[in-house]
C-alpha cells in the first residue's frame, strides 16, 4: 500500500486526525467508515507511530518499539475486515524463562507440558497453576467489558452513569465471596505479593510478576501492579483471535491493516506531515497548521498523540483552562523502559536448554528472580539505568520468514528499566546509548555466550530516542503510566475520559484515553464513536 | 489393522503427540505436536510437508487412454494438455459422483489418476472395449504434500528441475537425491504448493532432502489435522465427509451430483458420450436441487449467545466434521453444513455447507445450529462463496 506523501486533497475536512499510530489510524478508518471526510497527518515517513516495522538493517525488519500484539481488540479486527487488509497474526507458542543455574521454564499451550515443567521446581504450583488461572480468567471475565466501552464515571451522578455503575455492580455481585475479595486486592498488591497468595516457586513467580511492571516506573513489590496480570488472561479469552501473537512483517501491519481500512473508506493518509499547531477560534478548534505553513481546516481535530504533546505543544496555554492544563502537566509519563533491537548472523542458543526449538517460538524473559527485578528498579528509582535489567526477548523470525534473509534473524529486546529521567538529566541519554546497549548484551551474554558474536546490527533505542524519534514524550510506551490513578475514569484527568477535551472540537484518541496501553486498538474506536454521536464532525 | 507408508520411520520419530489415525488404510499423523496451531500456521507462512502416499493411485496407459477418461469422468481428458494435471469427479450413470480426484496427464498415452477411494475395480469395470492397461501403483508410490509459501524456494533447492516455471496444475519430472520423481503444483490446502510423487522404495531419501533443505526456510511436518483447516478455508470438499460416494450410499437420498456438491464446473455435459451424461443433462435442463455453498458465522451473535451464559466465545481448535443442521428466517431446515472450522488466518468461523435451491445466493442470511451448555441454540450465518481463502500466490 502506498501512502500519499504531498498535499492534501481538499482544504476542508470533517476530522484532522493528528498522528498516524495505530489508534489515530484506527479512529480515522472508523469515521471514514461513517462517512467522514477524514486526514490523517503523521510526522515521520513511515506509519504506525510505536506499532511500526522498519528496515533500519538491509533484509532486516525490526519491530522497533511494540513487538507483539497485546489485546488489539477482535471487535476491531472484525469490523474493520484487517484480515482482509494483510493482517495475520501469529500465535506465541511458549513463555521462556531461563535461569542463571542453569535451569529455565518454559509454560506452554498444552496445559499438561506446562503442569511438567512447573512440577520440577515446585509439584504443588503445577497444580495451583491451572486453579490459579481459572480464578483469572473468571476475573478477567468480568472485568474485560470495560476495556471495550467508555469508562463508567463513579464521580458522575447522572442517569446514565448511574446505570453504567448499577450494571458493573451487578457484575461484581455475580461473583463469588473469594472472587471479590481477590477482585480487591488484585487492585491494591502488588505482583510479588499477589503471586505469593498462590505460589511457592520463585522460579515460577519472577517471570510471572515481570509481566505486571511492563512498561511502567514501578517495580514487582510496588503496590497496584498485580491488576496488570489480569491482561494475560483477558488475551486468553479472545484466545481464537490470537490477541496476542506475532504480526506477520512486523508490527507495522497492524498499522498498515488500519491504514488499508481507512483508506478503503476513503481517508486520506499523509506521511511526513508533522502539524506544528492546532489552530483554534472562538473557542473552537478550526483546523491545523503544519510545520511548512499550510493550514488545513477541519470540523473536527482528533489528537493521537499523547496528553502532554496534544496540550503542552499543540495548543495556545491561553485556549486552555489553567487548571486542566496543571492536570495535564501532572499527568504521569515518565518512560521506564528502552528497547534493543538485534540482526543476527545465526541463531543464538541458550545454554541452559541448546537448540533451536518451539521454547523459542514465543517470549523469553530474563526474570531469574523477585529480588533482580527488585534490584533492577533499585537503579531506576535513583535515575540510572538498570545494571543488570528485566528483558523481554521475542525472535519473530523463527516463525515468520519474511522480517530477516534466509538462516538470518531479528531479535528483538525489550528493557527496562532505562528511566527517562537519569541522574544527569534526560538530554544525557544519548552519550549513554550504547553503554546501555552494551549492559543488555552483557546480561544476555550470561545465557547465550555465543549472541555478542553474531551481531550483525544493533538498534538501541533509549527513552529519549523513543521521544525524539517516535513521539512519546519521556519516552512513555503507553503515553502515561498504567497506574490506577490514571486509569478509567481518570484517564488521563478525571471529567475527561471520553475522548472530548475542553476545547470544542477537540478530541482525544489515542493511549493516554481510556482503556490506554498496548495495541489494542481501543482507544481509537471508541474515540471515534463518541466524536460521530456527538455532531462534532 | 492399517499398514505403515514409506515414509512412515520419519513421521513416527517426529510424532511426539502419538496422535494417529486411519487413512485408506495407512497409519496417517494426525498433529505432530499435541498443540495444532504452528503446523497450521506452517501452511501460510513457511512450508507444510504431509505424507500423502494413502491417496489411491493408477496408471492409464494406453492409445485411448484419454478417450476411457472422457468416458469414466466428467471431463473431456483428450484436451488435457501432456504434463498438465486436472481436478474432476466421476459418476455413476444416474450421474451420482462415485469420487473426486485428479487426473494427470504424463505422457500422450499414460496418465495417473488420483483417488479417495479404491477405484480399480471401477475404473476396470468402466474400461471394458477401450485399448487401455489400468494398473494399481497406490502402494509404489509414495507421495508428499509440500504446501506454503516458501514450497517453491524449497523446492528450488533440491532439484534442477525448473519449479519456478511449473504452472498451477502442471506437473514435471524432476531428479531429488538422486531419485527419479514427479512434481506437481497441485495440492488441497488452497495455498501455494506442490505434490512430490515418488518411487516407494526411494521415499526416505527425498523426505530427507526436504527436510534439510527446508530446514532455514522453516519447513514444518503437518498431519492430517492442519491439513482439514486449510481445506475448509480453500473450500475443497472430502469425499466421506462433505459427501458421500455414490457406491456405498444405502439410500438414494445420501447421493450427490457434481452441481450438489459444488463440482458442476468440473463437467463438461456437451460432448461424447460419458458416464452419467444423460442424467446430467436433465439436470442441467432442470436446475440441481441444491447447491453447496460457504457460510460464515454471525460472530456478534456467537459472542452474545456465550455470554448469555456467562461463556466467552469457543471455537474447536480443528476442523469440524458433524453434520448440523441448517434453518432459514422461518425456522425451516435448508440444508446442513458438513464441515467446518475456525480459520485462524481469516478470523471467520467458516463452514461447508448444502442448502437448497434459493437459500444458496450469497449474502442470504441463514441460522446454523450451535451447542452451548448441552443446549442446541441457533445463530446467523451468511451464505459466502468459495473459497474462502485465495491468496494470489497460489495460482501467481
Amino acid at each position: 500500500m502506498t501512502v500519499t506523501n504531498g498535499k492534501p486533497k481538499h482544504t476542508v475536512y470533517d476530522v484532522i486526525v493528528v498522528g498516524g499510530g495505530h489508534n489515530g489510524l484506527a479512529c480515522a478508518a472508523y469515521l471514514a467508515k461513517a462517512g467522514k471526510r477524514v486526514l490523517v497527518l503523521e510526522r515521520r515517513h513511515v506509519l504506525g507511530g510505536a506499532a511500526v516495522s522498519e528496515e533500519i538493517h538491509p533484509g532486516f525488519t525490526y519491530s522497533a518499539c511494540s513487538y507483539i500484539v497485546s489485546l488489539l481488540r477482535p471487535w476491531i479486527v472484525r469490523e474493520l475486515a484487517l484480515p482482509r487488509h494483510g493482517l495475520e497474526i501469529l500465535p506465541l507458542e511458549s513463555t521462556f524463562t531461563p535461569f542463571p543455574d542453569g535451569r529455565s521454564l518454559a509454560r506452554w499451550s498444552d496445559p499438561q507440558r506446562t503442569r511438567n515443567e512447573i512440577a520440577a521446581f515446585s509439584p504443588r504450583d503445577a497444580d495451583v497453576y491451572p486453579e490459579f488461572g481459572l480464578l483469572m480468567s473468571r476475573l478477567a471475565h468480568f472485568i474485560k467489558p470495560t476495556i471495550d466501552a467508555p469508562a463508567p464515571d463513579p464521580t458522575s451522578l447522572s442517569p446514565r452513569e448511574l446505570g453504567v455503575l448499577r450494571r458493573l455492580g451487578l457484575g461484581f455481585r455475580s461473583l463469588d465471596h473469594e472472587l471479590r475479595e481477590l477482585a480487591l486486592r488484585l487492585m491494591t498488591m502488588s505482583a510479588a505479593d499477589f503471586l505469593d497468595l498462590f505460589f511457592e516457586s520463585e522460579h515460577l513467580k519472577a517471570p510471572m510478576s515481570a509481566s505486571g511492571i511492563i512498561g511502567t516506573f514501578l517495580g514487582v513489590r510496588s503496590p497496584g501492579t498485580a491488576y496488570v496480570l489480569l491482561h494475560h488472561y483477558m488475551g486468553e479469552i479472545d484466545a481464537s483471535y490470537r490477541a496476542w501473537g506475532f504480526v506477520k512483517g512486523g508490527m507495522g501491519r497492524i498499522s498498515l491493516a488500519l491504514a488499508g481500512a481507512a483508506r478503503a473508506s476513503g481517508a486520506e493518509i499523509l506521511t511526513q506531515a508533522p502539524v506544528a499547531s492546532i489552530r483554534v477560534r472562538g473557542g473552537r478548534v478550526r483546523g491545523v497548521a503544519l510545520s511548512n505553513g499550510d493550514e488545513i481546516e477541519a470540523r473536527a481535530v482528533v489528537s493521537a498523540l499523547d496528553p502532554h504533546r496534544t496540550f503542552l505543544n499543540l495548543i495556545e496555554p491561553a485556549h486552555l483552562d489553567s487548571e486542566f492544563l496543571s492536570r495535564i502537566r501532572r499527568f504521569k509519563l515518565r518512560g521506564s523502559s528502552g528497547k534493543v533491537n538485534l540482526a543476527l548472523d545465526r541463531f543464538p542458543e541458550f545454554t541452559c536448554r541448546p537448540g533451536v526449538g518451539a521454547h523459542l517460538r514465543g517470549d523469553v524473559s530474563i526474570a531469574p528472580d523477585i529480588a533482580y527485578l527488585e534490584r533492577a528498579y533499585d537503579d531506576a528509582k535513583y535515575g540510572e539505568y538498570s545494571r543488570r535489567p528485566f528483558l523481554n526477548i521475542v525472535f519473530p523470525s523463527l516463525v515468520d520468514p519474511t522480517v530477516a534473509p534466509l538462516g538470518k534473524h531479528v531479535m528483538s529486546i525489550f528493557v527496562q528499566y532505562a528511566p527517562y529521567h537519569l541522574a544527569e538529566g534526560p538530554s544525557r541519554w544519548p552519550e549513554k546509548r550504547e553503554a546501555f546497549g552494551d549492559a543488555v548484551i552483557a546480561t544476555l551474554a550470561e545465557y547465550c555466550p555465543t549472541l555478542p558474536g553474531d551481531i550483525l546490527h544493533r538498534h538501541v533505542l533509549t527513552p529519549w530516542d523513543l521521544e525524539q524519534e517516535y513521539g512519546l514524550t519521556e519516552g512513555n510506551i503507553f503515553h502515561g503510566e498504567l497506574g490506577l490513578d490514571q486509569m478509567l475514569f481518570l484517564r488521563p484527568t478525571a471529567g475527561w475520559s471520553r475522548y472530548r477535551t475542553p476545547l470544542g472540537s477537540l478530541w482525544m484518541c489515542a493511549s493516554g484515553t481510556h482503556p490506554g496501553g498496548g495495541v489494542m486498538g481501543a482507544s481509537g474506536a471508541l474515540a471515534a464513536r463518541a466524536l460521530l454521536r456527538s455532531g462534532d464532525a | 489393522m492399517p499398514i505403515m507408508s514409506p515414509f512412515h520411520p520419519r513421521t513416527a520419530a517426529l510424532c511426539t503427540s502419538l496422535l494417529w489415525k486411519e487413512w485408506a488404510g495407512y497409519y496417517a499423523v494426525r498433529s505432530f505436536d499435541t498443540v495444532l496451531e504452528p503446523e497450521y500456521q506452517a501452511i501460510r507462512h513457511t512450508a507444510g510437508l504431509l505424507d500423502v502416499t494413502p491417496l489411491y493411485k493408477y496408471e492409464v496407459h494406453g492409445q485411448e487412454a484419454a478417450a476411457f477418461l472422457s468416458w469414466v469422468t466428467v471431463r473431456d481428458i483428450g484436451k488435457l494438455g501432456v504434463r498438465r494435471m486436472t481436478y474432476l469427479c466421476w459418476c455413476d450413470d444416474d450421474g451420482k459422483v462415485v469420487d473426486d480426484g485428479t487426473v494427470a496427464r504424463l505422457d500422450d498415452d499414460h496418465f495417473r489418476v488420483t483417488a479417495a477411494e479404491p477405484a480399480y475395480a471401477w475404473l476396470s469395470r468402466q474400461a471394458r472395449g477401450f485399448d487401455v492397461r489400468i494398473t494399481d501403483s497406490s502402494r509404489d508410490i509414495a507421495a508428499l504434500a509440500l504446501q506454503g509459501p516458501v514450497s517453491r524456494q524449497i523446492l528450488g533447492l533440491i532439484t534442477d528441475a525448473d519449479v519456478a516455471s511449473l504452472r498451477y496444475f502442471a506437473i514435471m519430472p524432476a531428479c531429488i537425491g538422486g531419485t527419479e520423481a514427479w512434481i506437481s503444483r497441485t495440492g488441497y490446502t488452497g495455498d501455494l504448493g506442490y505434490e512430490i510423487w515418488v518411487p516407494a522404495a526411494q521415499a526416505l531419501r527425498v523426505w530427507d532432502a526436504l527436510i534439510e533443505a527446508g530446514r532455514a526456510h522453516r519447513i514444518v511436518p503437518i498431519g492430517l489435522d492442519a491439513l482439514d483447516v486449510s481445506r475448509v478455508e480453500a473450500g475443497f470438499i472430502m469425499n466421506g465427509v462433505d459427501y458421500f460416494s455414490a457406491n456405498h450410499c444405502l439410500v438414494p437420498t445420501r447421493k450427490s451430483t457434481p452441481s450438489e456438491i459444488g463440482l458442476g464446473w468440473t463437467v463438461k455435459l456437451e460432448r461424447e458420450p460419458f458416464v452419467g451424461q444423460a442424467a446430467l443433462l436433465a439436470e442441467s435442463a432442470r436446475g440441481a436441487a441444491t447447491a453447496f455453498v460457504g457460510l460464515v458465522t454471525v460472530w456478534e451473535e456467537f459472542e452474545a449467545l456465550h455470554a448469555r451464559f456467562g461463556l466467552p466465545p469457543h471455537v474447536p481448535a480443528g476442523a469440524w466434521r458433524t453434520p448440523v443442521p441448517l434453518y432459514d428466517g422461518r425456522g425451516k431446515q435448508v440444508g446442513y453444513a458438513t464441515s467446518g472450522a475456525w480459520s485462524p488466518i481469516l478470523k471467520q468461523n467458516l463452514a461447508l455447507a448444502s442448502v437448497r435451491r434459493g437459500s444458496d445466493t450469497p449474502g442470504t442470511r441463514l441460522e446454523i445450529e450451535v451447542t452451548v451448555e448441552f443446549a442446541r441454540h441457533r445463530v446467523g450465518a451468511i451464505v459466502t462463496s468459495l473459497p474462502f481463502y485465495d491468496p494470489e500466490r497460489k495460482k501467481a
